[in-house]
Order: C-alpha cells, then sequence, then structure tokens
C-alpha cells in the first residue's frame, strides 16, 4: 500500500516535470535544442514500471549473410576486447566465448524455406533465470530489463541452466580488457541487458537495433512495451508476431514477427 | 673513542630517520597522485578524512542504486574515482589506476586490503579504452559523464554559448 502510493506521487511529479519541460520548450525556442539537452541527461531517478523494454524483430527484414548487429553489440559492450586463453582449444572456445546476440538462420525441411533472425536475451516478463538464481544476482529492472549483478553472482550458473534461451555467458577467464561502460570479470554470468547504459543516458535505441538501421534493413525495432503510441507498440498492432517458446508463458519482451 | 664516534653516527642516522618519517608524514597528508585531476582540487567529492574511512561505503551504496535502479547521475561512482584520481604517463597515457604506485593501488597494498573492483571495472577511464576512442561518434563515459566537481568555469573548457553544467 505504502509503495502503491509513494509511486503514485512519482508518477504525479513525473508528469508536472513533463508538462513544464513541454512550456518551456514551447516559449523558449521551438523545441529540438532544449529537448535535445534534456534527453542527455544521464538518470537522476530510480527507473520505475512506468516503462517496458522490448524489441520486435521483423525476421522478413533480416538478411542473410550480414551480422551487423552482431558486431555492433560486441563492440559496444566489450566482448569484442575477449582474448582466447593460451593453449585453449579453439573449438572450446567457441563455445565458451562470452555473446549476447547470435545470429540464428533456421531452415524449414518440408519448404526449404529459411528465416534469418538475431537473438538474445528475450527479457521475460517472469524469467527462469531470476526464479532459480540462489544470491539474487539474476533480476529483472522495474523497467523490465533482465540482467545480472555482478556483485552478487557467484557463478553457480543456474540461470544458464533455467535459461530457455541459451541466452547466457559465463566469464570463465580473467579479462584484462574491459569498457567503463560494460564491466566484465572471472566468474560472472552475463547477457544482453538492452544497452542499459544507453537507457540510463536517455539514448534512443540499442546498438544492435542502430546498426541494422544503419543499414538500411531495420529489422530490429526497440521501444516501449507499455506506450500505446510508442513505434513498437504500433507495429506490434499491425504486424503478426509471436514470442518463441511461447509455450512457457514467460511473456518475453523481444518478438519476432515472420516466423 | 671510535665506539663513541660510532655510536654518535648510529645516533644520527636513527635521529635523521625519526625526521624523515615525520617529515613524510607531514607531506603525505596529501596521498593524491601528482598530474591526476584530484590533484587541483580541495577535496574529494565528500570531506576527504570522511572519504578515507567511507569511500568503501560509499561506492557500494552507489553501485546498487546504478545496477538496480539505474542511477547514473551521480558524483559517488567507481567511474568518477577513476575519472578524476587517474595519472597519466609521459606520453599522456592513463595509467592504471589499481597500479602499485597509483591512488587505488598504493594504499590498498600498504593496508593489505584486497582491492578486487578491478576484476571486472576498467581501470583507466573511458575516452582511453571506451567507446568513443574505438568507435566514432559512440558515446564513451567521457562524453556523459556529470562533472564530479563543482569545476570553476576556467578549467572547465567550455565554449562561452555553452551552458554550463549544474553545481550538484
Amino acid at each position: 500500500m505504502m509503495n502503491n502510493s509513494s509511486e503514485q506521487i512519482d508518477q504525479d511529479r513525473r508528469g508536472f516535470l513533463g508538462a513544464a519541460a513541454g512550456v518551456a520548450t514551447v516559449t523558449l525556442a521551438p523545441g529540438v535544442l532544449l529537448h535535445g539537452i534534456a534527453t542527455a541527461e544521464p538518470r537522476a531517478e530510480r527507473v520505475t514500471d512506468t516503462v517496458r523494454y522490448g524489441m520486435l524483430i521483423d525476421t522478413t527484414r533480416c538478411a542473410e549473410g550480414c551480422s551487423a548487429c552482431v558486431t555492433a553489440c560486441n563492440q559496444e559492450n566489450g566482448l569484442d576486447l575477449q582474448r582466447m586463453p593460451q593453449g585453449m582449444d579453439p573449438a572450446k572456445w567457441d563455445r565458451q566465448e562470452a555473446r549476447w546476440i547470435r545470429k540464428v538462420k533456421l531452415q524449414d525441411n518440408l519448404t526449404g524455406h529459411v528465416t534469418n533472425l538475431p537473438f538474445m536475451c528475450q527479457h521475460c516478463e517472469h524469467p527462469p533465470c531470476v526464479d532459480v538464481c540462489p544470491t539474487g544476482a539474476s533480476f529483472k529492472r522495474a523497467d523490465g530489463i533482465v540482467m545480472v549483478d555482478r556483485h552478487l553472482c557467484i557463478g553457480c550458473r543456474y540461470c544458464m541452466m533455467a535459461c530457455p534461451y541459451k541466452a547466457r555467458s559465463f566469464i570463465h577467464a580473467e579479462v584484462e580488457e574491459k569498457l567503463t561502460l560494460a564491466p566484465r570479470g572471472k566468474g560472472c554470468v552475463e547477457s544482453c541487458n538492452l544497452c542499459v547504459h544507453r537507457r540510463d543516458n536517455g539514448q534512443a535505441s540499442t546498438a544492435c537495433a542502430d546498426a541494422c538501421a544503419a543499414l538500411g534493413h531495420k529489422a530490429i525495432l526497440f521501444g516501449d512495451l507499455k506506450d500505446p503510441e510508442s513505434p513498437l507498440s504500433k507495429a506490434l498492432a499491425a504486424l503478426p508476431s509471436r514470442q518463441i517458446r511461447e509455450n512457457l508463458a514467460l511473456n518475453t519482451g523481444v518478438r519476432y514477427s515472420g516466423v | 673513542m671510535a665506539n663513541a664516534l660510532v655510536r654518535g653516527s648510529f645516533i644520527s642516522f636513527g635521529l635523521a630517520g625519526a625526521f624523515l618519517a615525520l617529515a613524510v608524514q607531514a607531506a603525505g597528508d596529501n596521498f593524491v597522485v601528482p598530474g591526476s585531476r584530484a590533484a587541483n582540487e580541495k577535496s574529494c567529492v565528500e570531506q576527504t578524512d570522511f572519504m578515507r574511512r567511507n569511500h568503501m561505503e560509499v561506492i557500494k551504496h552507489q553501485r546498487d542504486e546504478t545496477v538496480h535502479g539505474g542511477i547514473r547521475a551521480t558524483q559517488h561512482s567507481l567511474a568518477g574515482c577513476i575519472e578524476c584520481h587517474g595519472a597519466k604517463d609521459p606520453n599522456g597515457q592513463p595509467l592504471p589506476i589499481n597500479d602499485e604506485q597509483q591512488f587505488c593501488g598504493a594504499c590498498h597494498a600498504f593496508t593489505a586490503v584486497r582491492l578486487n573492483c578491478f576484476d571486472c571495472h576498467a581501470t583507466v577511464p573511458a575516452p582511453a579504452l571506451g567507446a568513443t576512442a574505438r568507435l566514432p561518434g559512440a558515446l564513451g563515459m567521457g562524453s556523459w559523464h556529470p562533472p564530479i566537481h563543482a569545476t570553476p568555469a576556467s578549467r572547465m573548457n567550455l565554449s562561452p554559448g555553452q551552458p554550463q553544467p549544474a553545481e550538484r
């Protein structure tokens, strides 16, 4: 009850601030510059569940042989800084190297129809990885992003077992180079966090979606599932889409159309 | 006579040593690494004696706020520590802050407290290693981290038309 009422107050204040900002925008200048500055500010208040981030992936637009989203993710989150430990079997490294997003190619053997799609953490509403985590390291942020608090992760990998999407990776060896934006170290599990630093910094999209759009494919649409006016919600209303393993009733935040 | 001389020289050496220790203690009131941005600041984000005793509590609290609440507009981030307290080598390359001669590493080596922040966290400020350096146009820490201190405008290197960052 207490929680509800305090949340209500926050929402009211946000609404007021939003309205005030709108007025300022109109009165001071025709918009663009002031708005740009306001959204570039890092987040100062806790995230709330007034938004839920998600994606729609239009597999009909996903090009065969293109891996721009994977490359962009690797660069954004420092995954390309991983180095194979000396003397390791390259095949083993191929299985162990952390990956947040994969390109998957499906073929219907009856018809020969091929579908390409990027696959990553599906950011479930009811994430099994969170259910099984013994320390609370695996958690769902208020805005729907499922992520790992590495400070709490003990590296037991239960979440990797529980995830039906093979979305998580374990860091097996010490990491020499890491980015300030994406800490990474031996003994912790990690996965796609919908570019959480971009969310907190007020940027509009994720690295993978930006890279896909830059090539003109526009297969990945990122946005707010709770806002009925967001481009994502409108696209979901317009296109038939599915959740992967929808029989598990996890209500994934990442949806696919054309599969 | 010879004995007295030897004893005398021992005593004088001992005294010199004691004075040296005192002098180091007096000068060592400031443990900030020369050449870092922090060396030009009057105090850390909180009072210096408070930070000496409680910095671990401050960043531990902040990490929960950041990871779970997404709050990044704050002075109490580890990235802020590294940005301000990190020194550079003569070539202008940032030095890892956990090196034994550097701000975090030196004190933790002296007090024999194992420092494992940097098992995962970057040891140099973002622009050197971060997305900015590798991906033109991408946003690294350098471009969006809020001002750690209320830095005088003269040192902020802002063009006159640019809005001044708000003091926190």
